[in-house]
């Protein structure tokens, strides 16, 4: 009775499709070569032959400018400038992952919430959401980190609280608009429990679009962290900080400009780094 | 002989070169006269969407005519500058889409764009495009031009928003009118309406018409000739009735035999599936492309050289692409009994509602609440091992109804009895899980109704674990189980959903219903969105599974002929009432109520022997959300003013089981589908 | 819409309250402060606690919360501690100027953005596209104090073709305009990347809908189609992005402002935030979460007036 319908050869397996490798594109890779070297450069500082940072060589101020003993010269302090910028990148590849790892947690698990369950929770939370971005930022900055002092833990929470929004926003949109699919309909129907709906059947789906909005987020987080340090609300000295750095020394552009330019580059090219992967994975992740 | 409109000879259309290349269309040759409607039909993927752009030469990047021509009113399409192409657009050739909501620029207004073409095209002054527009919209049929000039296109409804676009396209009086999948989308009776209304339209201005569709029934409703494509060749072409009626090409012939008909239920025929799929290879194929799926074919004779398209002996103007078609036996539909071996089971209720209603309370945005009733007084059996067709155009609450039963949603009023338990109120949070056991549903949409995220064995085992409680050694083997219940092979299990074609995802929501040997399934529209000849094969399968596991079913549909096929009882909906219910014998024989008398006129059907005349319509009047009198009084052409709007109508009982709720009597209920 | 902005009003007011009451609590909770910091670091406890008396800060938070409303309602925003003067004076001198700034900033910036970003969207994978969308990407990277350092450095330092410091100071070496070029390059550097790629992606959406398809085989001219049918459908999204703009001008500028040494808002809130002037502090942030709410307000009834899918109901 029954009929043989419908049977068609099976296409070839399409390789690795378990693991959904990651793909990039050129420019994605170049991101990645050079976050690669500023972690590495973090990583490696305790064990490089550096000068200490903060340790003033008084002599070399005579000619701060780049020399054999100090590649790349030295500070109004006499503190070497390299070492300075190597001991800076960890300052900046510590609280800028933590700051943003905290605020993609928080965002997204909001954001699924107020995306599933909406109602009254959702209202609530996209209000208060809509009021901290709307909120010039600066100057909760510049109020929290005097008022209660400018630490590490303080720069993290600052940051997690004000970048949370923006994934909260991403992810409820997302979710809003996945948890009308058939196939969540299917797993409530099969008595899935409400966690493992949104965490195995939604959030999966939103993978791309967080990833990306991740790595923009830590470009922006290494701005932040560069501003702080630059406005002087940032990590206290003695502390290489690349903003920091760049505050010493930016009124002595006009008789040595290369104290407040390397800084800079720094973390130019860090940032650079993170957007370039993030255009590369968007290229890449792009679902129709 | 006169100079056809437009000649295509040998197209060739690629996407892509060298390793990606594919090819669309290949030497495809073909006429069209003036004042003639040409119909070109295919399933997805066969390249008719592209034809139609190519005749316009908006292929895209990636697009490129690789060989042959195409000849407008004698004039080689290459070889025009832009300006002269921009001239041609609008005014000598205009196209028709099938999203007619997202053809219109929402930003404008429906005035503003209608007089764009006659201000490109004709004349620059304002006030006669303005006439223009005015003119070209009472000639669509719109109500009240004046107001709709000044509309937004998200103000109107899906018919008048098509209406609207085809006004576009004919205001600057083109020769040729290109549709492509004009009524797709498209409720019934709307597209019924469409289609008369194209053709009054080209046979009063004499406009040609090129019609591109898969739905066999639409193009039979308009067009003089017809062209049947596979893979991007021509196999079939010919006058309509001749190649209807006398298929020659073994693909032509799958088509019509995979095709339910109004006037046929299960028992006069079985829906025959055409076996294997469209493969990119036999795109490419030196010779014929459907040989692996031909049941005529000959190695050696059918492949390996090119195919060339002959015409059919005896029969003029009659083409067709196979060297076997001479020797092919006279087409006849397959006679088989399908009905299944329920048959058998005695018919005792599983599931009925009683008076089951829902109503929403929305907030509306500028503050208030706006009240949705989505069902009313609705009244249903179920019967055990049997099918239950609920047929409805959108709105009609038929996709309510479904997700009350399955408690994706509760009733606000009335009560669905399950084994003595009400379960309309009842959400699916608050069953336990034996009865979520024995409740499930197939959805509409292959495309959302798998997790991409998740592999077909996963959601398999997923569904086998949670409703049947299977340990962890067992759950390969029930999926594998599964997965041969639905004709899959096993190996799908490690698959994506991606990697799957659409029939094939169907099946696995079919088995992911399955696992849980459920006592009823609700399929919610489970093979509109598939291929025609794909649908046959889900259809067949549903019903075998149906014999032999004892399936009820409901099944959820608006194709009437589909339904004509499937159903033992069916429930007509319309605005969350029930206008007619019964045995489906009973049912689909006069009398009818109004409204299922206007459903099946305007069904078009391929097999038909006259031109339906179509639904006759009473002018829309806008109905308010009253709750009070006949829900479909205000499209009735049998309404009686005074009394169908103000008070609720009786239940009539024309025969044993079947009930029509209308205020005519028995006598007076309409009987006839073919007059006006 | 009426009752919309009204509710949304509403809304800001409570905000507002909301707002001045954080901050208030958050500065003036230990009323030791205060008096310390008006004695000097010196004093001994007793001249504190005597002064705290004498100032009444010692009354519970409330009391002293509503007498500080009550002032703001007066229009007297209290005393700057480190300017001496009254806070509202140096308040709207500040921020006049840094509305110049912004202006001017914001008159760079948008019609730059939508010309790049509409010429990327609707050619999209076309090498234009890709140098465009690169060089948006990169000079959105660079933060502000590293342009201005850079430019500060290329055209003041090296060049001498314009100053290094823009003290808004008249009758000097150089024209007041002379002294807004780089500010206005470095606040327009960083901005218009980030606006330039939304205004793109908008566009390349709308490039990709079949109403421009219908437009186009409607045989319309590019031009029109894109001048037209496309672009008022690509700036509806954007537009609100670009008031969100606004709001970061007026604050945000406190990076270009210290670079330049400009007399702006944002550095006198930076000021005072670190010299702990609480009544500086207070008013500053009350005017700027106006300002935020005032054109996120305009900024949705915006888009109710551009859209008509959501301005007349279906």
């Amino acid at each position: 009775m029954t009929d043989i319908a419908d049977i068609a050869p099976l296409a070839p397996a399409t390789p690795a499709r378990g693991g959904r490798r990651l793909r990039l594109t050129r420019a994605g890779w170049v991101g990645v070569a050079i976050i690669a070297f500023w972690t590495s450069m973090a990583l490696l500082a305790p064990v490089l032959p550096l000068p200490a940072p903060n340790a003033s060589d008084l002599a070399a101020l005579a000619n701060p400018l780049p020399s054999a003993a100090h590649w790349l010269g030295v500070d109004l302090s006499g503190r070497d400038i390299l070492s300075r910028i190597i001991w800076g990148s960890r300052t900046v590849l510590t609280v800028a992952p933590i700051a943003v790892a905290g605020a993609t947690v928080m965002g997204a698990l909001l954001g699924l919430l107020a995306g599933y369950y909406r109602g009254a929770f959702d209202s609530v939370l996209s209000r208060i959401s809509d009021v901290i971005l709307s909120f010039p930022v600066i100057i909760l900055y510049m109020i929290i980190l005097t008022r209660f002092g400018a630490s590490a833990l303080n720069i993290v929470l600052v940051i997690t609280v004000t970048k949370a929004p923006i994934i909260y926003r991403l992810v409820r949109a997302m979710t809003l608009e996945l948890a009308g699919r058939e196939y969540v309909a299917a797993a409530q129907m099969r008595g899935e429990g409400a966690a493992y709906i949104m965490l195995v059947e939604i959030l999966p789906n939103a993978r791309g679009p967080i990833l990306v909005d991740v790595c923009l987020r830590l470009g922006y987080t290494t701005i932040a962290i560069g501003v702080l340090g630059f406005l002087g609300i940032g990590l206290p000295p003695p502390t290489p900080d690349w903003g920091g750095m760049v505050r010493e020394t930016y009124g002595m552009i006009s008789l040595y400009p290369h104290m407040a330019i390397i800084p800079c580059v720094a973390i130019s090219t860090l940032v650079i780094g993170f957007n370039l992967l993030a255009v590369g994975l968007r290229r890449r992740t792009r679902r129709g | 002989m006169a100079e056809p409109l437009l000649r295509c000879e040998g197209l060739t259309v690629d996407y892509g070169a060298g390793e990606g290349l594919q090819r669309a269309v290949e030497d495809l040759s073909f006429h069209i006269d003036r004042g003639e409607a040409f119909g070109l039909v295919g399933e997805s993927g066969c390249g008719k969407s592209t034809v139609a752009l190519a005749i316009m030469r908006y292929l895209g990047s990636g697009g490129s005519v690789s060989a042959g021509m195409i000849r407008f009113q004698g004039t080689d399409l290459a070889s025009l500058t832009p300006s002269q192409l921009r001239r041609l657009r609008g005014a000598e050739i205009a196209m028709v889409y099938q999203d007619p909501l997202s053809s219109l620029n929402p930003v404008m207004t429906v005035g503003r764009q209608l007089m764009e073409v006659p201000l490109l095209h004709r004349t620059r002054d304002r006030r006669q495009a303005r006439e223009l527009a005015l003119g070209a919209l009472a000639e669509v049929e719109l109500a009240d031009p004046e107001s709709m000039l000044g509309r937004y296109p998200h103000q109107l409804s899906g018919g008048q928003q098509q209406r609207v676009v085809i006004a576009m396209a004919l205001i600057a009086e083109p020769s040729l009118l290109i549709m492509d999948e004009p009524t797709t989308g498209l409720d019934v009776t709307v597209e019924a309406a469409v289609l008369a209304l194209v053709d009054r339209l080209r046979r009063r201005h004499g406009t040609a018409v090129l019609f591109i569709s898969h739905n066999l029934g639409a193009v039979g409703r308009l067009c003089d000739r017809v062209g049947v494509l596979y893979a991007g060749r021509l196999v079939e072409e010919g006058p309509l009735r001749q190649v209807f009626d006398n298929p020659r090409h073994p693909y032509t012939r799958g088509l019509l035999a995979c095709l339910p008909s109004v006037d046929r239920d299960r028992r006069s025929r079985r829906l025959v599936p055409i076996g294997g799929a469209l493969s990119e290879a036999s795109r490419l194929a030196v010779g014929c492309a459907f040989a692996d799926r031909c049941r005529h074919a000959v190695d050696g004779l059918c492949t390996g050289q090119p195919i060339l398209l002959e015409p059919v002996t005896d029969e003029s103007g009659h083409s067709v692409r196979c060297v076997l078609s001479d020797r092919l036996p006279d087409f006849r539909w397959p006679a088989e009994d399908a009905s299944p071996l329920t048959e058998g089971i005695a018919a005792e209720p599983v599931l009925t509602a009683i008076g089951l209603g829902k109503r929403y309370d929305l907030p509306r945005p500028a503050g208030g609440r706006s009240s949705i009733t989505a069902l009313q007084g609705v009244d249903l059996q179920l019967e055990r091992g049997r099918t239950l067709a609920i047929v409805g155009e959108s709105g009609s609450g038929k996709s309510t109804f479904a997700r009350i039963v399955l408690g994706l949603t509760v009733a606000t009023e009335g009560e669905v009895d399950f084994h003595g338990a009400n379960i309309a109120r009842l959400s699916i949070g608050r069953r336990s899980r034996d009865l979520r056991q024995r409740l499930q549903m197939i959805f509409q949409n292959p495309d959302s109704t798998l997790n991409p995220s998740h592999s077909v064995g996963y959601a398999l085992e997923r569904a086998v674990s949670r409703l049947h409680g299977v340990r962890r050694s067992g759950r390969r083997a029930a999926v594998a189980r599964l997965l041969q219940l639905v004709q899959l092979p096993a190996a799908l299990a490690e698959r994506m959903p991606d990697e799957l074609s659409g029939g094939q995802r169907q099946r696995v929501a079919i088995a992911r219903a399955l696992a849980a040997a459920p006592e009823i399934v609700v399929a919610d529209e489970p093979v509109s969105a598939l291929d025609v000849s794909v649908q046959a094969a889900v259809v067949n399968l549903l019903q075998d599974l149906q014999a032999e596991q004892a399936l009820s079913l409901i099944f959820i549909s608006h194709d009437i002929a589909l339904v004509r096929y499937m159903a033992d009882q069916v429930a007509l909906f319309y605005r969350g009432h029930v206008v007619e219910a019964g045995p489906a014998d009973a049912v689909f024989a006069p009398p009818y109520h109004p409204y299922t008398r206007m459903l099946l006129a305007s069904v078009p059907d391929p097999f038909a022997r006259s031109t339906a005349a179509g639904p006759r319509e009473a002018g829309t009047v806008s109905s308010q959300e009253g709750g009070r009198g006949c829900p479909f009084a205000a499209r009735c052409a049998w309404r009686v003013d005074g009394l169908c709007s103000e008070v609720d109508p009786p239940t009539l009982e024309p025969s044993d089981g079947h009930r029509i709720a209308c205020h005519l009597g028995l006598q007076e209920l309409p009987r006839d589908i073919a007059s006006t | 819409m009426l009752r919309y902005a009204v509710r949304q009003l509403g809304y800001m007011a409570l905000t507002l309250l909301g707002v001045s009451f954080a901050v208030f609590v958050l500065n003036e909770f230990a009323p030791g402060d205060v008096a310390r910091k008006l004695l000097g670091a010196y004093a001994t406890p007793e001249q504190v606690e005597h002064l705290t008396r004498e100032l009444g800060l010692d009354r519970p938070v409330m009391v002293r919360y509503l007498d500080y409303l009550g002032h703001l309602l007066t229009g007297d925003l209290g005393q700057s501690l480190t300017f001496k003067v009254p806070v509202a004076d140096i308040l709207w001198d500040r921020l006049s100027n840094t509305f110049l700034l912004a202006g001017v900033a914001f008159a760079v910036i948008v019609p730059v953005a939508i010309v790049f970003g509409v010429a990327a969207g609707i050619r999209e994978g076309s090498l234009r596209d890709h140098a465009i969308t690169i060089g948006a990407n990169f000079i959105s990277s660079l933060p502000e104090f590293a342009t201005g350092v850079f430019l500060a450095s290329i055209f003041a330092v090296w060049l001498g073709w314009l100053p290094g410091t823009s003290p808004l100071s008249r009758g000097g070496n150089w024209s007041i305009a002379a002294q807004l070029v780089m500010p206005v390059l470095v606040i327009a550097l960083y901005d218009v990347g980030y606006l330039i790629a939304m205004i793109r992606v908008s566009m390349i959406a709308v490039m990709r809908q079949p109403f421009i398809r219908t437009a186009v085989l409607k045989g319309a001219r590019r031009r029109d189609v894109i001048l037209k049918h496309a672009l008022r459908n690509a700036l509806i999204t954007p537009f609100t992005a670009i008031l969100l703009q606004v709001n970061y001008l007026v604050a945000g500028v406190v990076v270009v402002e210290t670079v330049f040494a400009y007399p702006g808002f944002g550095r006198l809130m930076l000021q005072a935030a670190m010299s702990k002037d609480i009544a500086l502090v207070e008013a500053g942030t009350l005017v700027a979460v106006l300002i935020a709410m005032t054109t996120q307000l305009v900024g949705d009834l915006a888009y109710m007036v551009l859209d008509p899918r959501i301005r007349v109901q279906a």
